[in-house]
């Protein structure tokens, strides 16, 4: 295989791989360091990646393991790294300011979660994985998925009606 | 889009069991201006969902394919090295080579010869040297007259 052929194979859910990292490291340049070190994992076992069935779900699964790792690591560290650096790249400047002021209100909901949840919620609602792909990567069955998914939609919901109506009741 | 069927499918969602297809439509319901006002609190959540999908990683991924490359550099380099290291002893062995032979020049095994040898070669040397004598004897004669003028 070579390198062609690998960025081929990879670009399809190269961003989710990024996506999910930033998910769960907040910060961007983590989460690009992630995504480079899950990369590179892969290119290296280039040789027998065929006998994987579904390279996506292992992506992301490899993803899952380092970034919850990486957090384990900085923790056992004391390293308590508050990121506020959300800044989102894509240049949204139509957006009014009320509107993204509460788009950053879910992003902290969100990330206020339990890390399982983060994921589900990650996989789930923003890259639509089916319970099946969801049950490979995190090795759960599609009913617990379902209920912890449901789980973090409720505590999402409730918080989100807290600062909706917060100064009204 | 009616709004019950909306509501039926957020409430759906929040017990998850809606399909891919149906969060879909919820996404593109909150996406679209018209929202009714009572649901207008889920708008950020589905949003978000889909402002967070738009992010992309900037990052070049570093394959290396390079290695083996550069180990055979290396070897090529170290060979090189070697090579000049290896030559230049060879080269000034061979310029030592002549000046140890002439320091081994004049050695007999028979000490008779070697006598010999030797007193011919102090003989030469007394030759030279009395060739030199002889010239600088003329020396004397102005010595000679030199005292006849000036007495002491």
């Amino acid at each position: 295989m070579n390198q062609n052929v690998f960025i081929e194979l990879i670009n399809p859910f190269k961003d989710k791989v990024f996506r999910l990292a930033k998910r769960l490291l907040t910060s961007t340049e983590e989460a690009e360091d992630a995504t480079q070190e899950v990369m590179v994992k892969l290119w290296n076992k280039k040789d027998n990646l065929d006998s994987y069935n579904n390279i996506e779900a292992v992506a992301m699964t490899m993803t899952k393991n380092y970034c919850l790792d990486q957090l384990k690591s900085k923790r056992a560290g004391n390293l308590k790294i508050v990121h506020n650096n959300y800044t989102d790249r894509e240049p949204q400047l139509d957006k009014k300011l009320e509107d993204s002021n509460s788009l950053e209100w879910v992003e902290k909901i969100i990330n206020e979660l339990p890390e399982q949840l983060q994921i589900l919620i990650q996989l789930r609602d923003v890259e639509q994985y089916e319970f099946d792909e969801i049950a490979k990567i995190v090795n759960m069955n599609e009913t617990a998925i379902r209920v912890a998914l449901s789980r973090a939609r409720k505590k999402i919901r409730e918080s989100m009606i807290n600062t909706h109506s917060y100064g009204i009741r | 889009m009616e709004l019950d069927r909306i509501e039926n499918i957020l409430e759906k969602y929040f017990q998850g069991e809606t399909t891919i297809a149906e969060e879909k439509e919820l996404k593109e319901y909150f996406s679209s201006p018209n929202v009714a006002q009572h649901l207008e609190q889920y708008q950020p959540i589905f949003g978000y969902f889909s402002q967070v999908k738009q992010q992309k990683s900037m990052q070049e991924i570093p394959l290396q394919t390079k290695k083996r490359n550069v180990a055979w550099l290396s070897i090529a380099a170290s060979a090189v090295v070697l090579l000049g290291v290896g030559t230049y002893f060879f080269v000034s062995e061979k310029n030592a080579a002549p000046a140890v032979a002439q320091s081994e020049l004049g050695t007999y095994d028979d000490p008779e010869e070697a006598l010999a040898a030797t007193q011919k070669a102090l003989a030469l040397l007394s030759n030279n040297v009395n060739v030199g004598i002889e010239s600088v004897q003329y020396i004397n004669e102005y010595e000679q007259s030199k005292n006849k003028i000036f007495k002491q």
